[in-house]
């Protein structure tokens, strides 16, 4: 379906890369230096304890931040450097996923899936009409067309924010956290809506997560990041034998190690004896 | 969400309730019905004493608002108060020898122009001068003549 | 000492810039305007929502203030015998005065509130976030006819209120007290003037929508996006647009009446 686009010297360069990627954020070091691939086509995961930054590395690519240093390419265009205009018509074929859903609430759930195509193109209403059901259909929701999004429960509103994501046939999706928060259910739908977006429309996904189990056993390729840098990467196998003691950490979900599990802090000792002077 | 049609019938009736607010305002709170801004003709009156009179005062003959003060100045040489009084076009059939008086609305309100025609043949023109005039009664004079008449007369 | 100084220069730097940063965006979202007035529908869907739904407190307080000014004016003006000039009295403070200011108040309160409780909101839930990633700029989107539509419903709004309040004074006056009915309007119309007063009050009403929409959906979108930073930015919104409303009623007083 987006087969189309491709062009056959681009086919095998990766559709976003990243390269000695810095970020900052007031004095904290969020990212030093990192290189991510991001293949076409396939499904790359983005993992990492909370509050590393992966939903930042989402909104690098999408050029919603700026990194202080280094280069982000996505389908041959560098972000950072792009026009405003420039950057808006690259969005247009990039979807992405809030962990939130983000759908508008003051619109149905039709409404929300109709609304890229209503602000970017200018098709007649009746054919809006069937390329939304399509969608809706696709994530299993077309009943629930006339509902509002404060009806639906976290995992459906996300799976409409999916169809709306897809609307507009995008190159890639960029999924933020897709698996938090939902029961085993809904978490189950979501991981094979991504999986099948992937096989049946070829959509290049990253999925950015901690849930190890469910990121595994879909994504192609996986990169772990831990304190601003990639501390392992590789397909799921190579990565749950690795030798790396930050990956064993996380994907075995082992309380203490290379992240600590006390927040840096004085001698306990002496913090206790200081009397509260310190 | 609202049926787009319904919102939008209801906001056209807002802004006409809005435009019609204006407009009894424009039309029924101000004066606008009453007079033009422009399109009049300008005429002079000396007095020696204008009282309270202002600039956008009403100048009326019986009692009918017929134009308003445009200006008032103070002739250096003569003393007197030259007020520059602007007519409504309409009213292009005033006698040049008729007087002008001002008047106060009632005890404590404002003061105004009031022409009274006269009898000629010719008529004001743009710049003319009406000659006969009446100064503005001064409330304080007025007492003080009344009170110095009323001991004259207990007197004699 | 020295600490309340740098204090109090902290905090006007940061008023400074936050007004720095207020004027980027109302330029950004003036670009939008002239893409959002082709598309009129969204503009109208926001004068429902800021104009229709502020009309029912804007009517009744407008007829209170009406009544209220017809019973203090008149208990005043029949002292001196004046009760007659209670139209003038009426219609003046209200076309000049109250009308303006009353009714952007209560502006302020019912729709500036709500439009900046909307926009912090759907920053909250990364609604804007979310348009961004396709491609949609919520400055042209969502903030441009919103504050499209607090300009254009703010004047409409104060001619209501200062409508019918001259009615709930004539009401008070005409009705109740026994003032002679032809001279309530006549008076009236001989004192306010089209240009000098009502005029000016259309004018006034147009500055305070612009600021009080201003300051709202700035607010909005400047929002702190947590459950806390909505609150805080509704609380600013009301507290600035009242004293930007009262400060800009003195300016252009002094402007106009001199």
């Amino acid at each position: 379906m987006t087969n189309h686009r491709l062009s056959p010297q681009t086919i095998n360069d990766p559709l976003v890369k990243i390269r000695g990627v810095t970020f900052r954020r007031g004095t904290r070091l969020i990212f030093d230096n990192v290189d991510i691939d991001i293949a076409r086509g396939k499904i790359t995961a983005i993992m990492g304890p909370s509050g590393c930054g992966k939903t930042t590395m989402l909104r690098i690519i999408g050029g919603q931040l700026r990194p202080d240093s280094g280069s982000v390419v996505v389908d041959g265009h560098e972000v950072p450097a792009l026009s405003r205009r420039a950057l808006f018509t690259l969005r247009k074929r990039m979807g992405m996923l809030f962990q939130s859903g983000a759908l508008l609430t003051d619109l149905n759930v039709f409404d929300n899936v109709a609304f890229p195509l209503r602000e970017h193109t200018d098709l007649p209403e009746s054919m809006i009409r069937d390329l939304v059901l399509m969608k809706l259909e696709a994530v299993g929701l077309r009943g629930a067309k006339h509902l509002s999004p404060n009806q639906l429960s976290g995992g459906m509103q996300r799976r409409v924010a999916l169809a709306r994501a897809i609307a507009l046939d995008p190159l890639m999706i960029m999924y933020d956290e897709p698996f938090t928060g939902q029961d085993p259910i809904s978490m189950g739908v979501l991981v094979r809506l991504i999986k099948l977006m992937k096989d049946a429309l070829g959509i290049t996904s990253i999925v950015v997560s901690h849930d190890v189990q469910e990121t595994a056993s879909i994504s192609d390729y996986i990169y772990v990041i831990s304190a601003g840098k990639v501390v392992g990467e590789g397909t799921p196998e190579t990565l749950r034998n690795s030798a790396s003691e930050w990956v064993r950490q996380f994907m075995d979900a082992l309380p203490d190690g290379p992240v600590p599990f006390h927040y840096p802090a004085p001698d306990y000792e002496e913090d206790l004896l200081s009397g509260g002077r310190a | 969400m609202l049926e787009s049609k319904f919102v939008e019938t209801i906001v056209g009736l807002f802004v006409a309730l809005g435009v019609a607010a204006l407009f009894m305002l424009a039309m029924k709170v101000s004066n606008l019905s009453s007079l033009g801004e422009d399109g009049g003709y300008d005429v002079t009156a000396r007095f020696l004493n204008i009282g309270g009179l202002k600039v956008r005062s009403p100048v009326k003959m019986a009692g009918v608002v017929i134009g308003r003060v445009k200006d008032i100045e103070l002739d250096r040489q003569s003393y007197e108060a030259v007020a520059t009084l602007s007519l409504a076009s309409k009213f292009d059939k005033i006698p040049t020898d008729t007087s002008a008086n001002i008047y106060t609305a009632g005890l404590l309100g404002e003061q105004y122009v009031s022409l009274d025609p006269g009898a000629e043949d010719t008529f004001l023109k743009d710049g003319d001068r009406i000659t006969l005039t009446q100064s503005a009664v001064v409330l304080e004079q007025l007492i003080g003549r009344f009170l110095y008449q009323k001991a004259a007369g207990d007197e004699g | 000492m020295t600490q309340a100084l740098e204090t109090l220069g902290r905090a006007g730097l940061r008023s400074f810039e936050r007004l720095g940063r207020g004027q980027i965006f109302m330029a950004y979202v003036l670009a939008g305007i002239p893409e959002i007035a082709l598309r009129w529908r969204l503009v109208v869907h926001q004068v429902y929502a800021v104009g229709v739904l502020s009309l029912v407190i804007i009517v009744v307080s407008g007829l209170f203030v009406g009544m209220v000014l017809g019973l203090q004016g008149y208990n005043t003006l029949v002292d001196f015998g004046a009760e007659e000039s209670l139209g003038v009295l009426v219609a003046l403070s209200l076309v000049r005065e109250l009308g303006p200011v009353v009714s952007a108040l209560l502006f302020a309160g019912r729709a500036g509130s709500a439009l900046t409780a909307e926009i912090g909101l759907m920053k909250t839930t990364e609604q804007l976030s979310a348009m961004e990633m396709m491609a949609i700029d919520p400055l042209h989107r969502v903030v441009a006819p919103r504050f499209l539509a607090g300009i254009i419903s703010m004047p409409l709004l104060a001619a209501m209120f200062s409508a019918v309040g001259v009615y709930g004074g004539y009401f008070i006056g005409v009705g109740l007290l026994g003032v002679d009915e032809g001279a309530f309007w006549s008076q009236m119309q001989d004192a306010v003037d089209l240009r000098d007063d009502i005029f000016n009050g259309v004018i006034k009403s147009i500055v305070f929508g612009v600021a009080v929409t201003w300051i709202a959906v700035f607010e909005g979108y400047d929002t702190v996006p947590t459950a806390e930073g909505i609150s805080r930015a509704t609380t600013r919104t009301v507290v600035n647009s009242s004293l930007a409303v009262l400060g800009l009623d003195f300016i252009l007083t002094a402007l106009m009446f001199d």
